[in-house]
């Protein structure tokens, strides 16, 4: 059951987008069409579940001070967490070019549907900031991949939502100075309120 | 051999050309550019996550617009030195392991010298690797210019962002905390019942500061979006 409840917390209550505004970039950058958002959201998932687990074992088993000791012993002493950013970067970045590859070779079809959206993955903050939360937070590997998951698919709701919400726009009178990121912007500060009616709920 | 023979041209004719003013015209638009007309966040809607999660207090803003002029400054400076080293197909890669370098060593200066302020921040030191102002002005700017120009470009990009950060911190602090840098400006004139704003402190108040900072900052310089 806690794994299940870490990934809806993910989802819900510690959303990427209404709670620690990660993925901003991308979230107000792809949110023009559902159809994109939708792409880019699932490759999101994707990539989160996967890359949190793998930033997991490289925690728990080189960049932990002591981590190194199923090598030799006389390594306890060793504490390399300052190359945490840098390894887990690499990791995000590869994987990101692992996953492509393989979506390229097994479904043509998504593929083409997520294209341009894969590498744009690397650099979005979704990603790293979950892989850094996940080590502040302790967790297992189980509790970690979920966490992983549940965090891509709040993205992947609020983008969603998001699109449809400015599908809709495009047919209301805005002003002038106001149109595209100001608007989207005052959007989402009030989906952000509907999300706050989850916070009171423990899980 | 031939090709190289056209750089080594294309090098001579460059050196030709009278040297350019330490702050011609067009150096000082690379600078004072990014500032309002070609602002990153405001117009170009990049760097948006770090400019909500860490505006609740004045302090932390400031530090956090520092480290990201520093690390602008610098990864645009190697980038530029190294631009014509990097292979097209991996510069991301390489890009991010100059930028992740630069801000290990950022994250590592607070631990040292101000550990509250490093565990203020936390993780949003870290993603400033993944700030995209970082990134864009990487692939746009760094990679076809020279180290001087791209420093400017550092700077002009970071203070933009510096500026609207600060702007957006400065009023969540204030109506939110009822302070300035941590000074309760309204008791100390003796306002002591003023109503702090608990919107202004979350994630909603940041949306609607930005929001509206935007439109006021877009209405002046008359950019539409389409």
């Amino acid at each position: 059951m806690e794994v299940f409840n870490i990934a809806l917390r993910g989802i819900f209550i510690d959303n990427m987008i209404f709670a620690y505004y990660l993925g901003m970039c991308s979230f107000l950058a792809v949110s023009k069409k559902v159809e994109t958002a939708f792409g880019l959201g699932l490759a999101v998932v994707f990539v989160l579940t996967l890359t949190v687990p793998v930033n997991w074992l490289l925690q728990e088993y080189v960049l932990k001070e002591g981590a190194l000791t199923w090598i030799d012993g006389s390594f306890e002493s060793i504490d390399l967490t300052f190359l945490q950013f840098i390894m887990f970067i690499a990791v995000i970045a590869s994987m990101v070019q692992l996953v492509e590859m393989i979506i390229e070779k097994l479904s043509p079809a998504l593929y083409g549907s997520l294209g341009i959206f894969l590498p744009l993955i690397a650099v979005n903050c979704a990603i790293l900031g979950s892989s850094l939360f996940m080590v502040q937070k302790d967790y297992n590997i189980i509790e970690a991949t979920s966490y992983g998951f549940g965090s891509g698919f709040g993205f992947f709701l609020a983008i969603i939502a998001l699109a449809a919400i400015r599908e809709r726009l495009k047919y209301s009178k805005v002003p002038p100075g106001l149109k595209g990121l100001g608007i989207t912007m005052l959007i989402t500060g009030l989906m952000g309120l509907a999300f706050k009616a989850f916070i009171g709920i423990a899980l | 051999m031939s090709a190289e023979a056209t750089v080594v041209e294309k090098e001579l004719k460059v050196e030709k050309k009278p040297a350019e003013a330490f702050l011609s015209k067009r150096r000082k638009n690379i600078v004072t550019d990014p500032l309002s007309d070609d602002n990153p966040i405001t117009i170009q809607v990049l760097g948006i996550c770090s400019a909500l999660a860490v505006t609740v207090k004045l302090e932390p803003t400031l530090v956090m617009s520092i480290a990201v002029v520093f690390v602008i400054v610098f990864a645009n400076l190697i980038i530029s030195l190294m631009r014509n080293l990097i292979p097209g197909r991996i510069r991301i890669i390489v890009q991010l392991a100059v930028v992740a370098t630069l801000v290990t060593l950022v994250s590592e200066f607070l631990k040292a010298y101000s550990y509250d302020m490093y565990k203020v921040l936390g993780a949003y030191v870290g993603l400033i690797i993944t700030n995209c102002i970082v990134m864009g002005r990487l692939e746009a700017f760094a990679m076809a210019n020279k180290p001087y120009d791209s420093i400017l470009d550092g700077l002009g990009s970071g203070f933009g962002y510096a500026w609207i950060i600060l702007t957006v911190a400065f009023f969540r602090e204030l109506l939110g905390s009822g302070s300035i840098f941590d000074f309760k400006i309204f008791e100390a004139i003796g306002w002591t019942t003023f109503p702090t704003n608990g919107l202004m402190v979350d994630s909603i108040g940041a949306f609607v500061v930005l929001g509206i900072l935007i439109w006021i900052q877009r209405s002046k310089s008359g950019y539409v979006e389409h």
